[in-house]
């Protein structure tokens, strides 16, 4: 087994390589402006670093979010792309998922990040491998808790989130690890579709897409 | 290098998700994915939701096209892929399909100009462009007119629009008309049965004074608006046929007029129109006639490849590779608002390819200061 992980659902531009038992290989870059130019080198990277070609990968993982939209979709469409050229399957995880499980705390927990707009996606686990509630977005005051929180919702929101726990930001190593125990476990994967849990903002910009040099 | 590569073209600058497939100026694939049905109920294009609907489409439509072509990616000596100009969320989409997809297949990638890729789609239609190439191109997002020296490295602009675009006047018409979205569509069509005469709306920027080749549709628009309002404040029938016409000959006239002035001023004895106005049957009429008349040849590609569409990257993109142009690199960002001036985008990492160089002997005496 070696599976490909991306992730571009928070402020980091993540990809591992995993073996089944462990992480051969992994960048993660923190640049919530820059998930286009930053993915393709890192998946490069760690394929070289590995010393291996894309083609030798036998499954794609991908973080499906939730997350701002324009990046997440980044590490989406790469990791549909890549299946459909290789010929092999892509697993969806939730990126909550995939902090829950590199926090390794047991007990009751939430995870949350940053939603932008003063507010927080998040859900409930309790244990690393047991999301217990839906991804949703809320205002950091309606979910405050005193609870465990981990992610960078709690230190962006402290008072509402007093006892914060690392890691702020997903890595593609422990949804890769996340992946490979469920794929042992024939667990089942989402879709590798977005967790937008938003509507769009259906607003047409004024003089939209005017481009034409001066 | 091969003349006449296979090259495949993503296209996600606006609201069509577009995959062509072209060996040299031969096309072989051009599917489309339209969101265009979901932004009518907006009246105009949302970003948001074009973002979402390309990424649903994008792998889809990639396999479809490979399909029509009867090729396979391992064939293709390149994938080519929209930069920018364009919605940034909307380009993004298209620019990360294409690095995964010639990673994937171990292909060089061509970022190239959304905007050089609407002229060079006529080579599909009517063969390689003369050099230097005179093009107006018009659409909801672009009015300029353009001399090419050479369509993969030297784009230049002669004018552009001070401030709508043609195709945004005819979607902001149709919205006063109550005719839905897009606009350029049904007011071509009712103008059909229109009097094009009946009404004498203004013609932006054509005095004496006034720059010789930009336009300006923000004047007319008004005025149309205001005469459509009368008419309904003092309780008749708005003519929505002889609007429509009247309307749709003082934008086809401004752009035929400065592009017929163009080609004789460069001495550009030939003219192509691109971009989705160029589907327009008056202006494709009123450019015939115009150009006879002044003893210069019309190049206008089918409708269907003048609207935004994966076969024009493609066009360009093969363009780059039998050019020997500098492939770009796997940072390539979507840049929304690329110049024109920049057809494509070449990585910093490569080592530049010191091919011939194109020397155009017409263009160096009579292109500009
Ligand atoms: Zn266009």
């Amino acid at each position: 087994m070696l599976l490909l992980a991306v992730d571009t659902a928070t402020p980091a531009v993540t990809a591992a390589l995993h073996d089944g038992t462990s992480v051969v290989a992994e960048s993660s870059q923190v640049d919530a402006r820059r998930h286009g130019e930053l993915l393709l080198p890192a998946v490069d990277r760690v394929l070289s670093e590995a010393g291996v070609k894309l083609d030798a990968v036998t499954g794609i993982v991908v973080g499906v979010g939730p997350g701002p939209y324009t990046g997440l979709r980044v590490g989406l469409v790469t990791a549909a792309t890549f299946g459909s050229v290789l010929g092999v399957p892509v697993h969806g995880l939730c990126t909550l998922d995939g902090l829950a499980y590199a926090s390794g705390i047991e007990g009751p927990f939430v995870v949350a990040t940053d939603a932008r707009r003063k507010e927080v996606y998040w859900a409930r686990y309790s244990d690393p491998r047991t999301r217990v509630s839906e991804p949703a977005v809320d205002r950091p005051a309606d979910v405050a808790t005193e609870l465990p929180v981990v992610g960078a919702g709690a230190v962006l929101y402290p008072e509402a989130f007093p006892d914060g726990r690392g890691p702020e930001h997903v890595s593609a190593g422990a949804l890769a690890g996340l992946a490979a125990e469920r794929l042992a476990a024939g667990a089942d994967f989402l879709p590798v579709t977005p967790l937008y849990l938003r509507r769009p903002d259906a607003q047409v910009p004024k003089n939209y897409k005017v481009v034409t040099p001066k | 290098m091969a003349d006449e590569p296979l090259v495949l073209g993503i296209e996600t600058s606006c609201d069509e998700t577009g995959v062509g497939i072209v060996r040299g100026t031969t096309l072989l694939a051009d599917a489309i994915a339209s969101s265009v049905d979901t932004h009518a109920r907006f009246g105009g294009v949302v970003p948001e939701i074009a973002s979402r609907a390309h990424l649903e489409a994008m792998v889809p439509t990639i396999e479809r096209a490979l399909k029509e072509a009867g090729v396979k990616g391992s064939d293709l000596d390149g994938i080519a892929v929209t930069a920018g100009p364009g919605l940034a969320g909307a380009l993004l989409v298209g620019v990360s399909a294409a690095k995964a997809y010639a990673y994937a297949l171990n292909k060089p990638l061509y970022g190239v100009n959304h905007l050089a890729s609407h002229i060079c789609v006529d080579q599909l239609e009517h063969g390689p462009l003369p050099e230097p190439t005179m093009a107006l191109l018009v659409s909801g997002g672009h009015s300029s007119l353009l001399l090419a020296p050479d369509i993969t490295s030297d784009v230049r602009p002669l004018g552009a629009t001070i401030d709508d675009a043609a195709g945004e006047a005819f979607d902001k018409i149709a919205r006063v008309l109550q005719l839905g979205f897009p606009g350029g569509p049904v007011i071509d069509r009712l103008a059909k049965e229109g009097d094009p005469k009946a009404i004498a709306f203004p013609r932006g920027l054509t005095g004496s004074k006034d720059p010789a080749y930009d336009f300006s549709f923000s004047g007319l628009k008004t005025s149309v608006a205001r005469w459509i309002e009368a008419k309904r404040a003092a309780g008749e029938e708005v003519p929505v046929r002889d609007v429509a016409a009247s309307f749709q000959e003082a934008v086809v006239d401004v752009l035929t007029r400065k592009a017929v002035r163009a080609c004789l001023d460069e001495g550009v004895d030939h003219l192509m129109i691109g971009g989705g106005v160029a589907a327009n049957t008056r202006l494709r009429a009123l450019a015939a006639e115009r150009c006879e008349k002044a003893g210069i040849r019309l190049r206008v590609p089918r409708p269907g490849l003048c609207t935004d569409n994966g076969a024009m990257v493609a066009a360009l993109g093969a363009e780059m590779v039998a050019r020997n142009r500098p492939a770009s690199d796997w940072e390539l960002s979507a840049d929304s608002s690329l110049p024109v001036t920049e057809p494509h985008v070449p990585g910093h990492t490569h080592d530049h390819v010191h091919d011939h160089d194109h020397v155009h002997e017409v263009s160096k005496d009579n292109l500009y200061s």
